[in-house]
């Protein structure tokens, strides 16, 4: 019960102080809005704020999708070839390092479809704590299952099937829990560089149009809707975790 | 002296490993097909050493190994680890199918054996338990169903009791004596406890550590499988004795 209302006892209080500060300060809107407001511009523009709160999760769980694809395939790959990532690893890891705001202008050169290009640049974000928490996982076997399943001379593909892939499974869903808000963080960040291009947009382009035409509650709006799309995706990845591991694995038994 | 093979056996075995380490030192070993024998020894004698060259996991530095791991079907061996070594992510029917589906048998077709299995080690109420599930005795009577549920004709124990406390230790070992006994089976037995080894075992190999050397063998001629009641003969308790000094003295 505390564990449940604590937190959301906090949050109505944060809000609340908020919308005191901005009242009886008398800030002015364009400088901050109070909750109130925000709401009542989030409803107001709720249906175009919806239809570009559509195009972005459509790009942050299209790169999340591929991460997971990328990642897997990629760690398996290195898993079952040591040699492939002794060769692969060090692009990987520039590709995890170089700022993606940084690479994000190169991309949009080479790549001609805008949600092609926004796409790729959340994958780059995204893709990482999959590709190396999953790889973790493969090699965290233990040694003497590995020698039961030798001595009952499993073949490759039932070691991996009946032993590496479940494994694996709690690294990539922890994996998973990073490589979620970092595609949210990738697709809103891409499309901060790219701009607004072509007929769809995402909420990233609200906020800099808001932020033009210095319509601060028409951005807390736009902000306030990536916010629950992340602790959406946030709540998601724990529920399936839990639903996976739920009954066998420490992280999840208590 | 020309005699027959045994089918389990050792022949002047050494083994070292890439850091230099010498496990075991000339070492020869016979097990009868139905023999029941324990290897005690202190640690870093190559007890477990053995078992590996036995089970094929490893091959002898010099020497020659003979064991139905090399030379039959992979079912013929059995391995039974201290840990209870489950996938933790499968419940107790899948760890016992596990060496049957390796060889190929549908769950429909394993069904009766592993229920069967699970019967005779008391574990069929929790057929459907993941191993967290289970008390530290259960998960080692999962291991075990899992050992002999190909009826193996060798199964190899790495200390499986040495976790465990003493009354579930005492019980297992009394089931583990009567399991054997069904079975038509040779078990070698590695263990540190001269209790363990003086109640279960119709011959005891005593080592030494570094390098890894058989220092003694004794025979107990007592009829298998024992009772508890065993455990309060004069002749356990002097075979004990008998153990310990020879472990003393080979220390």
């Amino acid at each position: 019960m505390m564990r449940r209302l604590l937190p959301i006892a906090t949050l109505v209080g944060l809000l609340a102080a908020w919308e005191a500060l901005v009242r009886l300060a008398h800030i002015p809107a364009y400088t901050l809005p109070a909750p109130s407001l925000v709401a009542a511009t989030l409803w107001d523009n709720l249906a175009s704020l919806s239809q570009s709160w559509w195009f972005t999760v459509k790009i942050t769980f299209g790169a999340l999708a591929l991460a997971c694809a990328g990642g897997i395939l990629i760690a398996a790959a290195f898993a079952l070839l040591p040699a492939l990532e002794v060769a692969l690893f060090p692009v990987a890891v520039v590709l995890q390092v170089t700022p993606i705001v940084a690479i994000a202008p190169l991309i949009l050169i080479y790549v001609e479809s805008t949600t092609a290009a926004l796409l790729l640049c959340a994958w780059i974000v995204a893709f990482f704590p999959v590709l190396s928490n999953t790889l973790l996982g493969l090699r965290a076997a233990e040694p003497n299952l590995k020698d039961l399943f030798r001595l009952y001379r499993a073949t490759p593909l039932q070691r991996l099937r009946l032993l590496l892939t479940p494994g694996a499974l709690p690294y990539f869903l922890a994996g998973l829990k990073i490589s979620g808000g970092l595609s949210l963080i990738g697709a809103v960040t891409a499309e901060m560089v790219a701009g607004a291009a072509g007929r769809e947009t995402g909420l990233a382009s609200r906020i800099l149009e808001a932020s033009f035409r210095t319509e601060t509650p028409k951005m807390f709006a736009a902000l306030t809707l990536l916010v629950f799309t992340g602790v959406a995706i946030f709540i998601g990845c724990n529920w399936l975790s839990r639903q996976l591991l739920g009954r066998w694995h420490t992280s999840e038994t208590r | 002296m020309t005699q027959a093979p045994a089918p389990i056996h050792l022949d002047h075995v050494s083994k070292r490993f890439a850091s230099g380490v010498v496990a075991l030192d000339d070492v020869s070993l016979e097990v009868g097909p139905r023999e029941f024998v324990s290897l005690l020894g202190p640690s870093g004698c190559g007890k477990s050493t053995i078992l590996r060259l036995l089970a094929g996991l490893d091959a002898p530095t010099s020497g020659t190994v003979r064991a139905p791991a090399l030379a039959h079907a992979a079912a013929d061996t059995a391995f039974v680890f201290q840990e209870p070594t489950l996938m933790p992510w499968a419940s107790v029917f899948d760890n016992v199918w596990l060496p049957l589906r390796l060889a190929g048998a549908s769950r429909h077709e394993a069904d009766a054996r592993v229920e069967a299995m699970l019967r005779h080690v008391g574990l069929d109420d929790f057929r459907d338990a993941v191993p967290a599930e289970l008390s530290g005795g259960m998960k080692m009577r999962a291991s075990i169903a899992r050992a002999l549920v190909t009826r193996p004709r060798l199964l190899l124990m790495d200390e499986p009791f040495a976790a465990l406390d003493e009354m579930t230790r005492t019980r297992l070992g009394a089931d583990l004596s009567q399991w054997w006994q069904e079975e038509q089976m040779a078990v070698v037995f590695v263990t540190h406890s001269v209790f363990e080894a003086a109640f279960l075992s119709q011959r005891v190999v005593v080592m030494s550590a570094r390098p890894g050397r058989v220092t003694a063998s004794f025979t107990l001629e007592e009829p298998l499988p024992r009772s508890a009641a065993f455990r309060l003969t004069p002749r356990y308790q002097e075979f004990c004795r008998e153990l310990s000094a020879a472990l003393e003295r080979s220390a």
